[in-house]
Parts: structure tokens; C-alpha cells; sequence
């Protein structure tokens, strides 16, 4: 409450000295949605009741410490008791809190109305990245932190001090077009994350095996920041969300484009072309460096005690099936989540490069056919 | 006991008992009983204390600079343990033990060796939580809260602290069940229900909430353990189960055990404005509503922890109408210590000066968390630091403050001698100003989209984390002055006397001071 009241102050310096900018230091983010503005609004009416409340009940109090201290000789009365000060100062607060439940009430029916969207995306939280499929559109990709390594490790603080968008920068955004219902539906692969856009309005667990909704509506094109919410694991800090918010035309420019892009990825990754073991390597130090090296580290020596180092592991070079059945089953009980959502040559190419990597020298390639043997 | 007689024969009747070590370890005491909570909970208090000053250092400025987050995570997880678990909660059983007793009018408690049993199961808990640190994969990194299916993914350390919470909830149970069988069978006659101190009655409700909830707890770790171990799937979607229960299942407990950790500090605050107001208690019969009320609101109120979880509207908005309905008694407990305090005759000794700070403090973490009920702001401000703030507004302003309060107010009964004035004074002030200048800019950082539990933060968020580090530096070496004014007064002092403050009413204060070792072997007449 006090911290309304030195909110607002400061606030109110901020903007005097510099500008609009500087006040989103002290309150919600500026809303760029129905939804988050019938909230910033309704968080700022009930912060100027509670600010009133907060001048009656501590004005009384730091008048009584004042007035009724006994070094200024006030002597004490005996009073202790009285039914109707009480059944007021029970009713006024019950009354108060109608008053903000109504507007509240309003907000909480419209946020849980997904229905009749324009555009249905589905968002997958994982460790730790976002995956994102475009239901209608067929458009699918992951989006991960590309803020870089030697920024956040202080290798580079210098980055870190030029980089605005420090952690809040995503390799591939969310895409949206202005003006449009666009429903998020949001489940998870291993634990539980949370889709949260604060400009947006929207936070909304991503739950594994479940599926949950929200929706938004962006005002105006522009690009809105986010983060995962909800604790899962090591890199929770680090799995952004980005939300590029474009004009219809130019919406239906980029569906195209993805489109495209997929469709030739799909001949690039294709199961039945014939592939080398350095093609099949290069393929999957990509791969790696998308989905391991949060954990097993660029080293190969993961973290000792947390994650198991994979350079001289007896699961990378012993038997193929192991292998492979380890990346696409994970293992139960621990941070070694399933990666049955990569493709077959995806697989093949990681467990590929694992084994003819660091100080692993099989010589051995995992071809796609292998994998697709022992997919369940 | 009877080896005891064999040992020191010859002693005074009222305080016979082996001396050093085993004189603890044996203790059937409810004083020293309450000492040995006492020391346990300010011993945990600085452990938990150096994990949080740890975590502030890593955020001190943004990039990683001191820990890897995987430890991060395990630091922000046991410094919520360990002070939940190891620091608040014994602390009010210390002081129940101590207290209890002397304000009815009963000789000890009710089931004296299993009231040693409750306190010296602690340790062993706290060993394990601790151990935890050591074991491979460290401590449990899933957060206080230990949500599925994050914790079924941690390694050993998990376990440890799953035991660890059993064996602590066992204590706890165990010290309820002495607690409430004592406050209703051994006061002293003429005591009826409703002439109880205030301390009194929100301990038996606190009790009660306890022995409700702790169980709830059990159950939910060891749902945990077998997921973990067993190949139960409750709360694995692939094998039929869901990770949302495990959050009701949580916060069934978890919303209790936020009231568990505030009635008693109700309890204290209202033994003490009335003494140094030098009035008595305003609205006494509304205050034992009042914490009824709450107690019983805490049950229906568990989902609002939940709001993000994705469930109907009409469940959104039980639980906001609910949430909110906790502010009228809330508000009904702060409007009569105003009112207590009006028209007194007030002084502004330490337990004083803790217990106004208390009510001011407190109540800003009330504010916040009427904000917070309201389901769309609570969209916004879920797992930011938002959150962080109101719960340490109410945990550490409202319970610690009330701690603190309580020690002062009664460690001339326990030691005999009038603690150091000026070093309380110090004590509060510090506490104070330092837990503004922590706590205070993470209301900003929160509304402007800081995630809590995150080991580093965007650019905008730097300068109120540097500040909010500094602070909690100042607050933790503010602590060190309250060892200091708590050694002192025990080491020597001022006498007290029996009734050590002016003002002050009630049973305690007709024995004299320090409390004998046996008190009230013929209960007193209570008019």
C-alpha cells in the first residue's frame, strides 16, 4: 500500500525526469491488448482504494502514537469493547470489496473466452525452449534464447551492456498479425512451464499431457517480450518469448515464407536420400547444439553430479539400439527427457555425431532407417 | 527423571535435572523445551539467512557471475525449506512451549516426554536438509513449493528433503497435538475459554490448522517419493496421472500452513500493544473471531495460488470472491489494535517498536495480497517478483518482526534481566529500514516483468536488484545485532522483576523473574 503511495511518487519523478519511458520501471508494462489494459487499469483502482485505506487506517495510527504516548502525559482509558465500531469496521471493507470484485468479475469472463479465434497456435514448453505449430497454417518451429553464451557467463560484459534486449531475444519470434484473435494453446513435454507475455495480458501455464488455453488480441504491431514463469529447471531464466506482432499482409507474407522453408527442410531432411557419415554428423552438431548442450555442455562433459558427460559414455558408444532408444525414450525419473518429436534424421544425426565426437570414435553412423526400427 | 534424583540429590526441589549435555537431551521441560525451539529456529534462521544472502550476491547485477543456475535454484529452494520449516515455525513452538504454560496457569504440558521427542526430532531434519548440499545432483532445485513433475526429475537430494519434511511434520503434529491438549485440559480453574490470552487462542487455532494440514503434506511428498521411486505415475500424465493435483494437493496444505505461520504472530502483537499502551485489548471477542474466521477461510482459498494453471471461471472466481474475504477479519484484527492503541498511554520500548512496525509492515503485505486476489491483476503479477515481495512482507516484516517482538517482550521473564535497550532499538530500526531497502523495489521489479526463481534478469531490472541486495545485506548483518542483545541479557542485566513492564497483564507475569523451573505446581486462581 505504502507501496502505492511511493509508487506513485516515484512514478510521478520519474516521468517528470524522463519521460514516459522511464515509469514503466514502476508499474505494469504499457498494455498492448484489451486484456492487459482492463487489467493495468484494474490494478490501478484498486491501488488508489488501497491508498486510500492506507491514509485513514495509518493516519490514525501515527496520530495516536503521537497524541496518546505517555511521555506527552496522555494518560490511558479503559475502553475496550464496542459492538457497533466493530460490526462497521466489518461491513465498510465487505462493501469496498464488492466494489472491486465487479470490475474483476468482468475481466476473468471475457480473458476465459477463446472462442472464434482467427489464428490457433499451439505452444510447447520445453527444457528449455518454446516450440510453436500454427494449427491452420501448418508452420512449425522451436524458439530459443539467442542472447549469447559469453554474455550471460561474463566473457563478454561489454555485449551484455550494449545488448537492450539482453535475454529477452528469441533465434525465431512468434508471429502474429495485428488485430486478430489469436488463441495459445499451451501444453509442455516435460515439466511445467508458463507462456507469459506481460505487454500481452496473457500468462498461462504450459502443462505436460494437458492442454490449456488464452487468447490475445494485439493492438498495434510492435514487438513484445516475455519469459517462461513457472520454475523448470536449471535454464528457466533463460527460455524467452518473443511475440512479433506484424500487419495482416505482411502475417501472410511470412506464413508463405515458413511454408517454404519447411517444405525444403523436409527434402533436406529427407529419411530415404542416402547419408554419409560427415553429412550426417555436420547434421548433428545442429541438432546438438538445439537440444543438448543446455545440459551435456559444448564439452561433452555435462555437469558432474547433474548431468551425465557423454564423451566416454558407455550409452554413446555401446550398442546402436541403446543409443538411440536413450534419445528417443529419455529416462524416467530424471532431466533426460523423451526427443520423440525430432525427426528420424535428426536422431540419426545426433546420435551420429555423439559417437564420433570428442573423445568418442566409433566410426559408426546411426542412419534414419535404425531409428524409424525402433520408434514405438 | 528418577536418574536424575540419583544424580543431584541435594538440589533445590524446583530444579533438579542432570547438568550439561544431557540435561537437553533428556529434558521434559516445557522451559527448556521452548529454549532448545528457540536456539534451533535462530540457528536455522542464519542458515537459511546465508543461503539468501547467496542468492542476492548471484544478483547483485545481471549476467552469472558467482554460481551456475542449477545451484541457483537448489539455494532459492532450501532458503525457503529451512526458513519455513527450520526458522518460523519453531520458533512459535518455542514460544508456545515457553509460554503456553505460564499464561494458563498449568505446570508443563500435557505430554512432556513427547514434547521432548517433538523438538529433538528437529535436528535430525535439519541435518538432512543440509546433507542435501552434498549428495550427487546437490539439494532439491524444484522450489519450496516442489511442484510436479520438476521434482521427480531431481536426484537424492529430493529424497533427503522429502524425509526431512516428513520427520518435521511428524514433529509438528506431535507438538499440536500437546498444544491443544494442554490449553483444554490444564488451565487454571476460573480460566474459561474465553479469558485466555489472545497468544493463547491463536496458538490452539494454529494447532488445529496443523494437525489438518500437515498430514495433507505427507501424503503429497510421499506421492512424490513413489513417482519417484515406485513407478506410481500420480502425477505423471504419461502414465494417467496429473501434475495439477500435486498443486492442490500443495496448496491445501500450502494455504494453511501461510496462516500457520501468521496466527501466532496475531497471537503475540495482541499481548503486547495492549501492555505498552497500557489498555486493555480492544474487541477481544471480535480478535478470537476474527482468527477463527481466517482459519477457517484458509481452507477454500488454496487455487488462488493457481490462477495460471488454466482452470473454469467459475473456479477463478470462487476463489477470488474467497481470497478477498480474508481481508474483512484481516482488516478486523488491524482496526482493533489501532483502536488499542488509541487513547492509551504508550511507551516505545523494542517490543513495541517491533509490534507497530509489525502492524504497519504487515499490513502492506495484506494490501498486496488483496491485489493479488483479484484473478486478472494476479495473471500479471503470478511468479514475479510481485509475489517474492508480498510473501516477505508478510513472512519476514509480519512473522520475524513478531518473533522478535515476542523475544524482547518475554526475555526478562526467560533470563531474569532487562535486555539492552539501546541494542533493541538498534535491532529494530535497522530490521526495519533494511527490510525496506530489500523488499520494498521488488514490488517494481514484479510489475515490470521480473520472473522470480530466475538466476539473472533483463537490463531494465539491474538497478533495483542492486539495491535489493544491498539491503538484504544490511538486514542480515542487523541480525548479529540481535544475537548480541540476546547473549547480553542472558549473560547479565538489569534485574527484572516479576512483572517486568508496567503495563503488562496475565499469569506469566506473577512468577518471578527468570521463570523458576517448575511454575504453577498448584494452579493459581484465576478470578
Amino acid at each position: 500500500m505504502t507501496s502505492k503511495l511511493a509508487r506513485s511518487f516515484a512514478a510521478v519523478m520519474a516521468l517528470l525526469a524522463t519521460g514516459i519511458a522511464g515509469a514503466n520501471q514502476y508499474n505494469l508494462q504499457p498494455p498492448q491488448s484489451i486484456i492487459a489494459r482492463e487489467i493495468y487499469d484494474l490494478h490501478s483502482l484498486i491501488m488508489w482504494i488501497i491508498l486510500a485505506i492506507f491514509v485513514v487506517v495509518f493516519g490514525a495510527m501515527t496520530y495516536s502514537i503521537i497524541a496518546h504516548r505517555k511521555s506527552a502525559g496522555h494518560k490511558a482509558e479503559q475502553f475496550h469493547e464496542n459492538t457497533t465500531v466493530e460490526i462497521v469496521w466489518t461491513v465498510i471493507p465487505f462493501i469496498i470489496l464488492i466494489g472491486m470484485a465487479y470490475p474483476a468479475t468482468k475481466t476473468v469472463v471475457s480473458m476465459k473466452d477463446t472462442s472464434n479465434p482467427d489464428i490457433t497456435i499451439k505452444a510447447t514448453g520445453y527444457q528449455w525452449k518454446w516450440g510453436y505449430d500454427y494449427l491452420q497454417e501448418g508452420v512449425s518451429f522451436y524458439s530459443s534464447l539467442a542472447t549469447p553464451r559469453d554474455q550471460i557467463d561474463g566473457g563478454n560484459a561489454e555485449g551484455r551492456k550494449n545488448n537492450p534486449n539482453y535475454l529477452l531475444e528469441v533465434d525465431n519470434p512468434v508471429v502474429v498479425p495485428v488485430g486478430k484473435k489469436v488463441r495459445i494453446i499451451t501444453t509442455a513435454n516435460d515439466v511445467i512451464h508458463s507462456w507469459w507475455v506481460p505487454a500481452l495480458g496473457i500468462k498461462q501455464d504450459a502443462i505436460p499431457g494437458f492442454v490449456r488455453d488464452t487468447w490475445f488480441k494485439v493492438d498495434k504491431a510492435g514487438t513484445y517480450r516475455g519469459q517462461c514463469a513457472e520454475l523448470c529447471g536449471k535454464d528457466h531464466g533463460f527460455m524467452p518469448i518473443v511475440v512479433e506482432a506484424v500487419e495482416p499482409e505482411k502475417y501472410a507474407a511470412w506464413v508463405k515464407d515458413q511454408q517454404a522453408k519447411m517444405a525444403k527442410a523436409a527434402v533436406a531432411d529427407d529419411p530415404a536420400k542416402s547419408w554419409s557419415l560427415a553429412d550426417l554428423k555436420a547434421r548433428g552438431e545442429k541438432v546438438y547444439a538445439a537440444n543438448c548442450v543446455a545440459c551435456h555442455q559444448a564439452t561433452g562433459m555435462g555437469v558432474p553430479g547433474a548431468f551425465p558427460a557423454l564423451s566416454g559414455s558407455k550409452i554413446v558408444i555401446g550398442p546402436k539400439t541403446d543409443q538411440i532408444a536413450m534419445v528417443l525414450n529419455g529416462k524416467a525419473g530424471t532431466a533426460m527427457q523423451s526427443f520423440k518429436h525430432l525427426n528420424d534424421v535428426e536422431i540419426a544425426a545426433v546420435s551420429t555425431y555423439l559417437r564420433n565426437n570428442w573423445n568418442n570414435n566409433s566410426g559408426e553412423a546411426v542412419t534414419p532407417a535404425d531409428v524409424k526400427a525402433l520408434r514405438k | 527423571m528418577e536418574a536424575a534424583h540419583a544424580h543431584a540429590p541435594g538440589h533445590d526441589d524446583h530444579a533438579h535435572h542432570p547438568s550439561g549435555i544431557m540435561r537437553w537431551i533428556q529434558t521434559t521441560n516445557h522451559k527448556d523445551i521452548g529454549t532448545l525451539y528457540l536456539w534451533f529456529s535462530f540457528t536455522m534462521f542464519m542458515v537459511g539467512g546465508v543461503l539468501a544472502l547467496m542468492l542476492r550476491v548471484e544478483l547483485f547485477q545481471p549476467g552469472l557471475q558467482v554460481w551456475r543456475p542449477e545451484f541457483f535454484n537448489q539455494l532459492t529452494t532450501m532458503h525457503g525449506l529451512i526458513m519455513v520449516f527450520g526458522a518460523i515455525m519453531p520458533a512459535f513452538v518455542g514460544f508456545a512451549n515457553w509460554q503456553i504454560p505460564l499464561m494458563i496457569g498449568a505446570p508443563d504440558m500435557a505430554f512432556a516426554r513427547m514434547n521432548n521427542w517433538s523438538f529433538w526430532l528437529l535436528p535430525p531434519a535439519a541435518l538432512l536438509l543440509v546433507i542435501s548440499f552434498f549428495v550427487p545432483g546437490g539439494a532439491t532445485a524444484a522450489g519450496w513449493t516442489i511442484y510436479a513433475p520438476l521434482s521427480t526429475q531431481m536426484g537424492p537430494g529430493m529424497d533427503l528433503a522429502i524425509f526431512a519434511l516428513h520427520i518435521m511434520g511428524a514433529s509438528s503434529i506431535m507438538g499440536s497435538i500437546n498444544i491443544v491438549t494442554t490449553i483444554l485440559n490444564m488451565r487454571a480453574p476460573g480460566m474459561t475459554l474465553m479469558k485466555m490470552p489472545l497468544f493463547v487462542w491463536t496458538w490452539l487455532i494454529t494447532a488445529y490448522l496443523l494437525i489438518a494440514v500437515m498430514p495433507v503434506l505427507a501424503g503429497a511428498i510421499t506421492m512424490i517419493l513413489t513417482d519417484r521411486h515406485f513407478g506410481t505415475n500420480f502425477f505423471n500424465a504419461a502414465g494417467g496421472g496429473d501434475p495439477v493435483m500435486f498443486q492442490h494437493i500443495f496448496w491445501f496444505f500450502g494455504h494453511p500452513e501461510v496462516y500457520i505461520l501468521i496466527l501466532p504472530a496475531f497471537g503475540i502483537v495482541s499481548q503486547i500493544i495492549p501492555t505498552f499502551a497500557r489498555k486493555p485489548l480492544f474487541g477481544y471477542v471480535s480478535m478470537v473471531y476474527a482468527t477463527s474466521s481466517i482459519a477457517i477461510l484458509s481452507f477454500i482459498v488454496w487455487a488462488h495460488h493457481m490462477f495460471t494453471t488454466g482452470m473454469p471461471a467459475t473456479a477463478q472466481l470462487f476463489f477470488m470472491y474467497a481470497t478477498m474475504l480474508i481481508a474483512v477479519p484481516t482488516g478486523v484484527k488491524v482496526f482493533n489494535w489501532i483502536a488499542t492503541m488509541w487513547k492509551g498511554s504508550m511507551t516505545f520500548e523494542t517490543p513495541m517498536l517491533f509490534s507497530i512496525g509489525f502492524v504497519f509492515v504487515f499490513s502492506m503485505g495484506g494490501f498486496t495480497g488483496l491485489v493479488l486476489a483479484i484473478t486478472p491483476v494476479d495473471i500479471q503479477l503470478q511468479d514475479t517478483y510481485y509475489v517474492v515481495a508480498h510473501f516477505h512482507y508478510v513472512l519476514v516484516a509480519g512473522s520475524l518482526f513478531a518473533i522478535f517482538a515476542g523475544a524482547y517482550y518475554w526475555l526478562p521473564k526467560w533470563t531474569g534481566h532487562m535486555y539492552n535497550e539501546v541494542l533493541g532499538k538498534w535491532h529494530f530500526w535497522l530490521s526495519m529500514v533494511f527490510f525496506n531497502i530489500t523488499f520494498f523495489p521488488m514490488h517494481f521489479t514484479g510489475l515490470a516483468g521480473m520472473p522470480r526463481r530466475v538466476p539473472d534478469y533483463a537490463l531494465q531490472f539491474a538497478d533495483f536488484n542492486m539495491i535489493s541486495t544491498v539491503g538484504a545485506f544490511g538486514f542480515g548483518l542487523a541480525q548479529l545485532v540481535f544475537l548480541w542483545a540476546v547473549l547480553k541479557c542472558i549473560s547479565g542485566g538489569e534485574k527484572a522483576a516479576a512483572q517486568a513492564w508496567e503495563g503488562a497483564e496475565g499469569l506469566e507475569w506473577t512468577v518471578p523473574s527468570p521463570a523458576p523451573y517448575h511454575t504453577f505446581e498448584t494452579p493459581p486462581a484465576v478470578k
